[in-house]
């Protein structure tokens, strides 16, 4: 099934026959409608539909995953859904799409960006919504930035470098796990981690705290100072913070940063026997 | 003691003011629409001021714990610049669904034109044509008579009288709103518009069906705690608690309640959706427990409570 088709039908399993059939109506009536209809149909979703938690079940993520790869709209909500769903239903070509979605997005209330950008990996024409992704990415609102950096492998597949690092930065900026991340691991690259030693220092000085996440983009790119950055945290951090740095030193190019974790015999033995983890670390019990 | 403020216009006010209110006790607000001192002259900075009423605004207040609602539409002053007003009312239809919005407004008359008459008429006309309520900004000046006529014409466009909040009251239009049957409300304000020891006085004479009180607190002198002090001074002066519930938090909500767009359950037990996306997942809202019988907190930064 395509992801449009999923959307309906985990909405019509979960929605009250009036709130169904307006979907319907409205989704058939979209297929030939004026772009002002489209627009005041998006808004009206939240009247229509309601902003329920979609809860999906397992059976139905892995059917996400399937229709789409790394799609995973398991924090969704029906609005959120319905409002997908409209935007796919008339099956317009990138540049018609693109179009419309620029101009919802200028007037978009907070649930709607929400909608808007959590839907990026099920738009036509993939590559044609990096500047309106990027666009996301600047935003102040918390809920907006989460919906591209959570749980979507749009800025993973389709980002450019800079405007990638700046959603691994703002994440660690406004206190979001880099865990849920799409891709986080295969698009490290080394000026993000350069980026990141520097933010470390910054908050060093400052005397305020650091994410231990912040770390795992630094291993895999770590040399020369970066891994005198480790070693402190090694020495200094909390127990997170050196689990995070043993893992980052493991990943490491620098045949010096193995010398550097073997100082440490408690935490190369978690790390060679796999008693610590990225996911460990991002969801502490 | 819980409180909402139906006029409040927080694109002009600070952080400081925002954690005031929510200390004060102000749960929810509306932000209406309206000019900003400085004439707007192209559509698009209108756009995006109506889009930041339904985005980042309402995201500032909930990072202090207060729910934002606004209503939407083209102000009588601005109405006045007829190419600016076409191309607005070219754009309102497109806001007047969002989430929160929970009538047209504030329009209605400033100068009392032929223009704004037109603009006014057509506005009316949207809220039939969307279903909505409609709150209407009485004139400063010639304001009896200005008052009356939003009235008449509210009428005469087949609006029910239920459906429309009149603003800005005193005195002298009070009794002509509560005879027709509209929503009378009130803004406490320091030197213009409303004292709040002239409100207590309304308070005794009217009681307090269909009446009640906001701050409209702009970018000119005009003070975000109005509702909560008008409050303690009410409770102060021996008006029944009851009353004072209805004219600071009650008739504001069953008044603009009637959009289906504004519920005490937003503030008393959001959506889980809300809470992740709006409060960050914190229970500044869950956690206020109703604190019946209670005067108004109001912090020593507040200043005087007695409006003149």
């Amino acid at each position: 099934m395509t992801p449009a088709q999923l959307l309906e039908k985990w909405l019509k399993a979960r929605l009250p026959a009036e709130a169904s059939a307006w979907l319907d109506k409205t989704a058939q009536s979209l297929k030939q409608g004026a772009d002002r209809d489209f627009y005041i149909a998006i808004s009206l979703v939240s009247r229509k539909i309601g902003k329920a938690d979609l809860n999906l079940t397992p059976a139905e993520l892995a059917q996400a995953q399937a229709a789409r790869a790394g799609w995973d709209p398991r924090d969704w909500s029906l609005d959120q859904a319905a409002r997908v769903y409209l935007l796919l239903a008339p099956e317009a070509d990138g540049e018609t799409f693109s179009r419309r979605l620029d101009q919802l997005c200028i007037t978009a209330d907070i649930g709607e960006l929400v909608a808007f950008y959590s839907g990026l990996p099920l738009y036509p024409d993939q590559p044609r919504h990096v500047l309106r992704a990027a666009e996301g990415v600047r935003t102040n609102i918390k809920g907006v930035f989460q919906a591209i950096a959570h749980r979507n492998p749009y800025a993973s597949e389709q980002l450019p470098d800079d405007p990638w690092n700046q959603v691994v930065l703002k994440s660690l900026f406004i206190g979001l796990s880099l865990d849920p991340i799409v891709g986080l691991d295969r698009r490290s690259n080394p000026k993000l981690a350069r980026i990141l030693c520097d933010y470390a220092h910054e908050r060093w000085s400052a005397g305020r705290p650091i994410s231990p996440e912040l770390w795992r983009c630094v291993g895999p790119h770590a040399v020369g100072d970066m891994l005198a950055d480790l070693g402190r945290v090694l020495e200094k951090g909390t127990e997170p913070e050196r689990a995070a740095a043993a893992l980052a030193l493991a990943s490491s190019p620098d045949p010096a940063a193995t010398g550097l974790l073997w100082a440490y015999p408690d935490l190369s033995v978690a790390v060679s026997e796999n008693k610590v983890s990225w996911q460990a670390i991002a969801n502490p019990a | 003691m819980r409180f909402i403020d139906p006029h409040i216009h927080m694109s002009a006010r600070t952080t400081d003011d925002y954690e005031r209110m929510a200390a004060a006790g102000i749960v929810a607000l509306i932000e209406p629409a309206f000019w900003l001192g400085q004439p707007r002259t192209q559509v698009g900075s209108y756009i995006d001021y109506l889009s930041s009423l339904v985005g980042w605004e309402r995201f500032r207040a909930a990072q202090f714990g207060i729910r934002h609602y606004c209503t939407i539409g083209l102000n009588s002053k601005e109405a006045n610049n007829e190419a600016l007003a076409e191309a607005v009312m070219e754009v309102l239809p497109r806001y007047l669904m969002k989430e929160g919005v929970v009538a047209v407004g504030e329009i209605g008359y400033d100068d009392q034109t032929p223009v704004e008459d037109k603009y006014y008429r057509a506005q009316l006309a949207l809220a039939k044509e969307f279903d909505m309520l409609v709150q209407v900004h009485t004139p400063h000046r010639d304001k009896k008579s200005g008052t009356i006529t939003s009235m008449e014409v509210a009428m005469e466009m087949g609006v029910a009288p239920n459906r429309v909040v009149i603003d800005h009251n005193n005195e002298e239009t009070v009794k002509d709103v509560l005879d027709r049957g509209f929503w009378a409300a009130f803004t406490i304000y320091p030197n213009t518009k409303m004292g709040n020891e002239r409100m207590v006085e309304i308070a005794r004479k009217y009681g307090s069906n269909q009446i009640f009180i906001d701050s409209s607190a702009d970018w000119g002198v005009s003070d975000p705690l109005a509702v909560p002090k008008t409050a303690r001074l009410m409770l102060d002066r021996g008006i029944p608690q009851k009353d004072v519930e209805a004219l600071c938090y009650g008739n504001a909500l069953k008044a603009f309640g009637q959009s289906g767009q504004m519920k005490e359950d937003h503030w008393l037990k959001p959506e889980p959706v809300d809470q992740r996306m709006l409060f960050e997942g914190n229970s500044v809202l869950r956690g206020q427990a109703p604190k019946v019988g209670e005067a108004p907190s109001v912090d020593q930064r507040a200043g005087e409570v007695v409006f003149k």
